[in-house]
């Protein structure tokens, strides 16, 4: 639902030539991607990972472990809110210890997500390395954080919201920004 | 219910599901290396318990130590209580000390109740046992566990599955929470008991009653087997242990005439030779076992979805009623 107040800024096109991009990053800064695990951040940061995951297997002809990560009882805003339904967690059989984890989020925001998921992180294992890859950096950081690989830098005041809408949780592809209603990301 | 856990009565479907469904997610917790979430960090728990127990006070204890509450035991043997001190009196205290949430078993019924209810606590009372009248953690995990054999999935419940609850009802507070709990989920339950060990105003219930073991095990889904709780019975409720054994035990012809894929549960602790025949209790049909690991992961859902927020995520039946405006 686009309401008048709601720019799109990426299109359906726009999405997939920048998750391609980032799917080619990865392997160039990996030199093959041989020990990537791809680990998303439900809800759509898991589906984000998903399609990196097969736009790395057409890159690599190879099937990277590809996982989801739960955050929630990590945050730090856990007091503010009322307690919230969990989201799946699922790391891949081999773990991630000594592996090059690439965090995957929609958007980056204040940062604290991220901080959470490097917490999360430690309790699952040891990774070689951490990186991160979003699809829209909107800027505003609270904590010193950056992303890795970044879809689009995209930047907002703090009264604006973004939105990013997926196929496989809202029946469109796009990024749209538009006047805060209290939903910011 | 709001901020309290008192009665599987007082749970409406949503509430029910969410607890499972988080069980879930907490489950996989106990399955990894480290097992510790920061959660409730800074939170202290008191386990009151003024009647015995290992099993579920120690299952309490791992569960507030994963979520990295701070967690203080205060039992009723060898403190205040022994010398006197009323209920009132130690729930005080426990304010005081600034106990943000207080599991409480308690030999009568209506104590965690009556805690939850007046304002000597400003915490979470969560209902560890009260005497015959109910166990809501215990009900949670055993259809947790009838949940990931019979319909496992997230978001799924129980309806159309047959239960059966055997022995000793009048005394089981495990029953009553379960009766409860198991209907409200979909499921058809039959509690099973010779007429002595039958609660009065059963026929209330919202499940059926049956004499007759052998008839109600050939449909069902899932047997729940009680102990005989002689500590609580005051007088002669059947003839001789034998003659129970005989009737309402579980054996390996009765095994034989039970589905396939049905389930054997016990709440524990179970009296082998009794209600249930030892190589049954250690046979792949039972879940016993597995029934206590769940009881951990259950109890850390409930703790965090009363303890995690700033108020907690089980509510009242309102969430129901704006959902149907909305429509």
């Amino acid at each position: 639902m686009t309401t008048a107040a709601q720019r799109q800024v990426l299109d359906q096109g726009d999405i997939a030539r920048s998750l391609t991009r980032i799917a080619h990053e990865i392997v160039e800064r990996a030199k093959g991607a041989d020990d990537v695990v791809l680990l998303g951040i439900p809800t759509r940061g898991a589906h984000l990972a998903r399609r990196l995951h097969r736009k790395l297997a057409e890159i690599t002809g190879r099937e990277l472990p590809v996982g989801t990560l739960d955050i929630t009882m990590y945050r730090d805003d856990l007091r503010l809110k009322p307690a919230r339904a969990l989201e799946h967690t699922e790391i891949p059989v081999d773990g991630i210890d000594g592996k090059l984890v690439v965090l995957v989020d929609d958007v980056l925001f204040s940062g604290r997500t991220i901080r959470a998921a490097l917490d999360a992180l430690a309790d699952h294992g040891r990774p070689r390395a951490v990186q991160l890859a979003v699809l829209v950096d909107r800027g505003h950081r609270e904590l010193p954080i950056r992303a890795d690989y970044v879809g689009k830098n995209l930047p907002t005041s703090l009264r604006e919201s973004v939105k990013v809408k997926l196929d496989e949780t809202d029946g469109v592809d796009a990024v749209l920004l538009g006047e805060s209603e209290g939903s910011a990301q | 219910m709001k901020r309290h856990l008192i009665s599987t009565a007082d749970l409406t479907r949503e509430d029910a599901l969410l607890i499972l469904d988080t069980t879930e997610q907490m489950a996989q917790v106990s399955a990894r290396s480290v097992k510790k979430l920061p959660t409730l960090r800074g939170r202290t728990v008191v386990n009151l318990f003024f009647e015995d127990s290992t099993r579920t006070r120690t299952s309490f204890e791992v569960a507030e130590k994963r979520l990295s509450a701070d967690v203080i035991n205060f039992s009723a043997k060898g403190s205040s209580v022994s010398k006197g001190e009323s209920l009132k009196d130690t729930a005080l205290t426990l304010q005081a000390m600034g106990a943000d949430a207080v599991v409480i078993r308690h030999s009568a019924s209506g104590a965690p109740k009556l805690l939850a209810d007046s304002d000597w606590l400003h915490g979470s009372v969560v209902n560890a046992g009260d005497g015959t009248h109910e166990h809501p953690t215990q009900a949670l995990l055993d259809a947790f566990t009838m949940r990931r054999h019979l319909n496992p999935g997230v978001g799924h419940d129980l309806a159309g599955r047959r239960v059966t609850i055997v022995g000793d009802v009048l005394h089981s507070r495990v029953a009553r929470s379960n009766v409860h709990l198991l209907h409200t989920l979909g499921a058809e339950v039959t509690l099973v008991a010779p007429p002595t060990l039958m609660p009065f105003g059963v026929e209330t219930w919202p499940c059926q009653t049956s004499y007759d073991l052998d008839a109600a095990l050939t449909k069902a889904d899932a047997v729940m087997m009680l102990r005989v709780q002689r500590e609580r019975m005051n007088a002669a409720f059947f003839p001789t242990q034998r003659e129970y054994t005989r009737r309402y035990g579980l054996d390996a012809r009765r095994l034989a005439l039970m589905p396939e894929h049905a389930l054997v549960m016990h709440p524990g602790p179970m009296v082998r030779g009794m209600e249930i025949e030892s190589t049954i209790a250690d046979s792949d049909r039972a879940v016993i076992v597995e029934q206590v690991a769940n009881g951990v992961s259950v109890r850390m859902a409930v703790l965090y979805l009363l303890l995690g927020g700033s108020e907690p995520a089980i509510t009242t039946s309102s969430a129901n009623t704006s959902e149907e405006t909305g429509k």
